[in-house]
């Protein structure tokens, strides 16, 4: 009895032995090097697997950095500079502190904005209904308030609102990027979030002229150029009548806000303008208006300039 | 009798306005000419504000090799070039002109005298298709030229004559052959010559026993024209089908008729190409169909292009109170349109203006699998499969399956007891398919 479990185990032990050793050199033979500080940034990584930072998912992103030694080009939107910090130190490199940004709705043509004129019988999808009509208000820019956007979105951060009938972002925004590949009209745009918060931006993409733009939605984004006028930090564009704020060069002044005749530039997170504060403003406006007339021919001569250079960014 | 064989449907014919005489329509006060109304490049404006056009001028040439002529509907001056609401809501280039009396170019001849003696060679023909502005008149307007242009090595047995008009309702092109089938006939004569063939078939569903009659009788005056009587199923106005029933022969997966040595054409063309061969006329008007169930007087108008859709549904008694849709074009394949200062264009087949009933589509409910889709498709894929993978968005199997054979005739969405919009998530997997194969052939 005893003789037989010798012979099992001392077999099986040498069988054991033998396919140590050949593991042993075939493994020598075939090994695949790779770098540990890949697992290392993965692990770093909130693991989202959302594709907001260009790559496939974290692994993806994780080797991409580690292969390329430098962070140049490499943002995670979702884990933000904390976890960028965090990366950079496992690779003895520095971060570039990336603003942080978050996505825009860049269209007001709400429900009582641009009434329905239509009814949409269709698949509920923007995707479909942006081949086949201009949309129920008939802006063929404005947003089609199918919620491709929302089903894009795996961060819960964007919702539809019953009573607008367009989309909202809220704080879980983690500037991904999968709504504005989502949407099929190019509304949703991803924004700096801005110094605390604030930020100012044109709602409307439309592209039309502004007696048909005006026509479809009452906040629609004409084309005036008055708020290319009035930018002192060469901040907006007009382009194909529709003006376009750059976030990185707006100083957050408001004063485009003011002069936009159809309300079509949005400022959010802005405390709430007192009353008095608006008189005092137009009362200045009246003394400077009088005392202005001295100053016009200078004045005008500015804004001739500018004129000209409107027309040029558009024949562009 | 002949007919395809895979799938096809049989919806309710409703052809109210089949006995309908075609009436010309009074030239309305302005016109509105979209200059991208054919398959391929729009049209490049020749005229400007203020310019006096005449009848059959042309006004915007052709931009491209798949692009087409277009002429003035009318006698004016041009009010603007602007941009125009199209059926759809966009806003697209058209050229408004205000009508000023009614005077054509010298150069067309606007005798009713009927003209059977072909002087022009295949390469004139192929020519004067491409000055007149002539593209095919059954829906698709793709320019009648290009078919004409047989290329090096391919050779053309037949030349096959829409005259099916499957579309429920629609019967602009029954009354034409009713009206029109001498010269229709003088048409075909004229594209056989211009591809060079001896053989035309003319193909006719049994609903219209009196067109088949009469083309019959008239077309043992004409060499190597038959007709054809087919048994009625939709699509077979479909260019497949048709080859397919006329036949026998398959055009094989993403290939044109011409591998299976077939060129089809609308009747409507046919009638087209007489005109613009024989009596130099180019191709601004054509017979528009207005029905629906409450239409007081369904009718057949000719139309000329740019008049907006308002002034055919007036001369028809009228909007009926209950409209729920207008489509123009059939009820399968025709498009709802947003408003009804919409202007006719050359594709335009027939206003369809539905109850509103009819207009909805029912509830939605699961598929029970009944496979009654696959059975209908007459072009044998499976549309609940494509429906599905465009669904949660598993396009290399949409590709696969052959979402690009789909001829969008809505059998499918038709026949399911469910009804699943099954046509429309197939369109939609079929736009990001074609998408998709654009990028690949770009890289």
């Amino acid at each position: 009895m005893n003789e037989v479990l010798i012979y099992a185990v001392g077999s099986l032990g040498a069988i054991g032995v033998v396919a140590a050793i050949i593991l042993y050199f075939v493994a020598q033979k075939f090994k695949v090097y790779e770098d540990p500080r890949i697992d290392e940034v993965e692990e770093a990584l909130p693991s989202a697997n959302c594709g907001g930072c260009g790559y496939a998912g974290c692994r993806a992103f994780a080797e991409g950095l580690v292969k390329a030694g430098a962070m140049e080009g490499f943002n995670c939107p979702v884990g933000g500079a904390d976890v960028m910090q965090e990366v950079a130190g496992i690779l003895g490199l520095v971060a570039e502190a990336a603003e942080p940004q978050i996505a825009v709705i860049r269209c007001n043509g709400s429900l009582a904005n641009s009434p329905k004129k239509v009814e949409y019988d269709g698949i509920s999808t923007c995707a479909s209904a942006h081949v086949l009509y201009a949309g129920d208000g008939g802006c063929s820019y404005g947003c089609l308030g199918l919620a491709d956007c929302v089903a894009s979105c795996d961060f819960d951060a964007i919702h539809m609102n019953p009573e607008t009938g367009l989309p909202v972002v809220d704080v879980n925004c983690v500037a991904c990027g999968a709504c504005v590949e989502a949407c099929p009209r190019d509304i949703i745009e991803l924004r700096n979030v801005g110094k605390k918060e604030r930020r100012i931006f044109v709602s409307c993409v439309n592209e039309e002229k502004g007696a048909p733009a005006k026509k479809n939605c009452t906040v629609a984004c004409i084309g005036c150029a008055k708020c290319f006028n009035v930018c002192a930090f060469d901040a907006i564009e007009m382009k194909n009548n529709r003006a376009y704020i750059d976030y990185e060069k707006c100083k957050l002044c408001r004063k485009c806000v003011d002069v936009c005749p159809t309300d079509a530039i949005h400022e959010i997170n802005f405390p709430v303008r007192k009353l008095i504060v608006k008189e005092e403003k137009e009362k200045a406006a009246k003394v400077a208006s009088a005392a202005k007339t001295t100053e016009t021919v200078s004045a005008k001569t500015s804004a001739a300039e500018k004129k000209d250079k409107v027309n040029k960014t558009e024949e562009s | 009798m002949k007919t395809f064989k895979l799938g096809g449907v049989h919806p309710p014919e409703n052809k109210l306005s089949a006995e309908a005489v075609i009436e010309t329509l009074p030239i309305p006060e302005q016109v509105v000419v979209p200059v991208g109304q054919h398959l391929g490049a729009p049209a490049t404006p020749v005229v400007k504000r203020g310019d006096e056009v005449k009848v059959g001028q042309l006004i915007a040439k052709s931009s491209g090799f798949i692009s087409a002529n277009i002429h003035s509907p009318v006698s004016g001056k041009v009010f603007k070039i602007d941009n125009v609401y199209d059926a759809s809501g966009f806003r697209r280039p058209s050229i408004i002109i205000n009508v000023e009396g009614d005077e054509w170019l010298e150069t067309i001849n606007r005798s009713d005298d009927i003209d059977a003696d072909i002087k022009l060679n295949s390469k004139e023909i192929t020519d004067k298709l491409n000055e007149m502005g002539i593209v095919g008149l059954g829906g698709a307007t793709f320019p009648s030229f290009v078919k004409l242009m047989v290329p090096e090595g391919k050779k053309v047995d037949y030349l096959i004559i829409n005259g099916v008009e499957c579309e429920p309702y629609l019967t602009s092109d029954h009354r034409l052959m009713m009206e029109k089938g001498e010269e229709m006939l003088i048409g075909t004569t004229i594209l056989m010559k211009g591809l060079n063939t001896n053989k035309a078939m003319i193909g006719i569903e049994n609903n219209k026993p009196d067109a088949i009659e009469h083309l019959k009788k008239l077309a043992t005056k004409y060499k190597g024209i038959s007709i054809h009587p087919l048994k009625v199923k939709y699509p077979q106005g479909g260019e497949k089908q048709l080859i397919k029933a006329l036949t026998g022969r398959e055009v094989p997966s993403g290939k044109l008729p011409l591998e299976v040595g077939c060129v089809v054409n609308n009747v409507g063309t046919a009638y087209a190409v007489y005109e613009a061969v024989q009596k130099n006329k180019p191709l601004f008007e054509r017979v528009v169909t207005v029905t629906g169930k409450s239409v007081i007087q369904p009718s057949n108008f000719l139309v000329r292009v740019g008049t907006p859709i308002k002034s055919l549904i007036e001369a028809a008694q009228g909007l009926p109170d209950n409209t729920g849709k207008i489509i123009s074009g059939g009820p399968m394949m025709g498009k709802a349109v947003l408003n009804t200062d919409i202007p006719v264009v050359k594709g335009t087949s027939g206003i369809l203006l539905m109850a509103d009933g009819d207009a909805k589509r029912g509830e939605v409910n699961t598929c029970i699998r009944c496979g009654k889709c696959v059975e209908a498709c007459p072009m044998g894929l499976e549309p609940f499969l494509l429906s599905k993978s465009s669904k949660l968005a598993k396009f290399d199997v949409v590709e696969k399956e052959l979402v690009m054979d789909c001829i969008e005739c809505g059998s499918c969405s038709f026949t399911c007891p469910s009804n699943i919009p099954l046509l429309d998530y197939i369109r939609l997997g079929k736009n990001k398919v074609g998408q998709i194969i654009r990028n690949r052939n770009q890289k």
